[in-house]
């Protein structure tokens, strides 16, 4: 791959870094990405010029706060592609947003002996939700399996999903392994029965476009910070007629219409469900994120992390002692890349490649049930952005096999 | 610099208490025992004790884990095999002291055998935990604190 053509590392200033007395190369986007000049100056501006508490101020600055942040939704609902901006609803995170859909429409439509179906290679944000509302609600919690290759089982989601199945939540993007999975016909079959779906974008958004009009999901989460805005914003899409049918989430000021001493009304979506103070800052961030990665198009990320695994995946595989966990063709893969050395626990693995400043993430990545399925305790995993270079992946493999040399596991 | 620092962490005495464990395995009386898992990677220690006469008569212990964990259990258990329950917790505090960084006097150090050469774990704060694991556990199970990490349905 030709390494001077779309290199935006420039635009990262953590990047211009060593750890260790080496070049730092970051291969844990999936954890959280960096933030480039762009986000970081949006956030300077906004403090430095716009901030106020929104759409209560009458002030001029109150004004500007608030257009700041209703924009930021717009922005969200056009990268989306929803149908309103009334259906973006800011959150603190993938975790909040799939929370607020199980603490409500889950609350509200779960009833004894219903099922919920989600799969076996779920982060346990989007599990332990639906797992704790199945032992409230005494429903059933189903699991779709995997196939030999680390992909979603589409005959098995067939046979797991029936009529008793009233919500369907599964990711869109393995965060262990990079696989992508059919979310669109999973959505298909989730509606033919009458079950919602549920979209865990925060592996997908930031790596490809994502359009929930398409996908016909219901509900689509996803984190701002591993696409580049502050921690502690995230958003939930919900198609309109749910979220209006839904109870709040939380209560306090901003989501109300009118108070009295014995009752309240709640205000329309999507302040319904945004009690309190909202992280307005983070939504001005995400903006400014979005901005940045439309001008790239997300077409182009995504064919530029496709070129890096196109180069890296191979010359992985081939390295004797080291297995790939997921798929093994670079096609079907994200950024994402599990791995473990023969002999070496991750963890181990990890310490040395950050001796050799590349950055990489080892544990069970929030998956336990995947890694029980898996057989193992625990992977390295490295996982690749758009602003990674040829020579980041030159320095992990370099790194690995040194690593292997230290530790003498078999040959290099 | 590359792998050359990890000579401080990964020395051969650690490496051979790895992949040689003493004291792995399940013993056959046991009075005291803990379970304890570190969350962020999925490391696991089930420790045993035979405590007779106030002393530690036998120790033992079975786990996965990364190295570091390994060689901590491995060391730790032949460390205090012998030693009073008392003279036991001592070494526990010293070297969960020496994790986080607070000073002992050397005497105390010595106390501690093999297993002081991980204490230079604090270069590398990662992996702390990794190492002290397994004195914790052991900790927990000579006070009989409650019998496993507080497990939620």
């Amino acid at each position: 791959m030709d390494n001077n053509i779309n290199d935006y590392s420039a635009d990262f200033p953590i990047l211009d870094q060593q750890v260790n007395d080496e070049r730092l190369v970051y291969l844990d986007n999936a954890a959280t990405a960096q933030r480039p000049r762009q986000v970081i100056k949006a956030l300077t501006n906004f403090y430095e010029q716009d901030n106020a508490n929104v759409h209560r101020g009458v002030h001029t600055l109150a004004e500007r706060a608030t257009k700041d942040y209703e924009d930021a939704r717009k922005k969200v609902q056009e990268f989306i592609n929803a149908p309103t901006a009334n259906e973006i609803i800011f959150t603190k995170g993938c975790t909040d947003s799939l929370n607020l859909v199980a603490s409500t429409y889950g609350e509200q439509n779960i009833m004894p002996g219903d099922e919920i179906v989600i799969s076996i290679m779920e982060h346990h944000s989007n599990l332990i939700p639906w797992q704790q509302l199945a032992k409230r609600k005494n429903a059933t919690l189903k699991y779709i399996e995997l196939t030999a290759d680390g992909e979603l089982d589409l005959a098995d989601a067939k046979r797991k999903i029936t009529d008793k199945t009233k919500i369907v939540a599964v990711t869109h993007a393995s965060n262990v392994m990079g696989t992508i999975t059919p979310l669109k016909e999973l959505a298909t079959i989730a509606h033919q029965h009458g079950a919602v779906i549920v979209g865990d974008g925060a592996q997908a958004v930031p790596h490809m476009p994502v359009d929930v009009q398409n996908l016909d999901v219901d509900f689509y989460a996803f984190s701002g910070h591993k696409m580049m805005s502050p921690m502690g914003i995230g958003v939930l899409y919900g198609k309109a007629e749910l979220l209006r049918a839904m109870s709040p989430y939380q209560f306090g000021g901003e989501m109300i219409n009118d108070v009295h001493r014995e009752q309240s009304t709640w205000a329309d979506i999507p302040f319904k469900f945004e009690a309190g103070t909202q992280n307005i800052a983070g939504a001005v961030g995400l903006g400014a994120a979005i901005d940045y990665l439309s001008n790239i198009g997300m077409e182009k990320v995504q064919q530029k992390e496709q070129q890096l695994i196109n180069y890296v995946l191979p010359r992985l595989v081939v390295i004797p002692d080291v297995q790939v966990y997921g798929p093994q063709s670079p096609a079907k893969h994200t950024g994402v890349i599990a791995f473990n050395i023969k002999g070496l626990h991750p963890h181990d693995v990890a310490t040395a490649l950050d001796m050799d400043g590349v950055a990489v993430r080892a544990g069970h990545h929030c998956a336990q049930p995947l890694m029980e399925d898996l057989g193992v305790t625990a992977t390295a995993r490295a996982s690749f952005y758009f602003y990674n270079t040829k020579e980041d992946a030159d320095q992990l493999i370099k790194a690995i096999k040194e690593t292997k040399e230290f530790f003498n596991i078999g040959t290099i | 610099m590359g792998l050359s620092k990890l000579n401080g962490l990964y020395r051969e005495v650690i490496l051979d208490y790895a992949n040689h464990p003493h004291n792995k395995g399940s013993l056959a009386t046991t009075t005291n025992t803990m379970t304890l898992h570190n969350p962020t990677c999925g490391d696991t220690i089930n420790l045993q004790v035979d405590v007779k006469d106030n002393k530690i008569n036998n120790i033992a212990y079975t786990g996965d884990g990364c190295t570091i964990s390994q060689a901590s259990a491995s060391m730790m258990t032949d460390a205090v095999k012998g030693k009073t329950v008392d003279e036991a917790l001592a070494m526990a505090k010293t070297f969960s002291d020496l994790a986080i960084g607070k000073k002992h006097p050397t005497t105390d150090l010595e106390q501690l055998g093999d297993a002081q050469i991980l204490t230079n774990i604090m270069e590398f704060p990662a992996r702390i935990k990794c190492a002290t694991l397994s004195w914790w556990a052991l900790q927990r199970a000579l006070l009989k604190d409650s019998e496993e990490e507080e497990k939620n349905e």
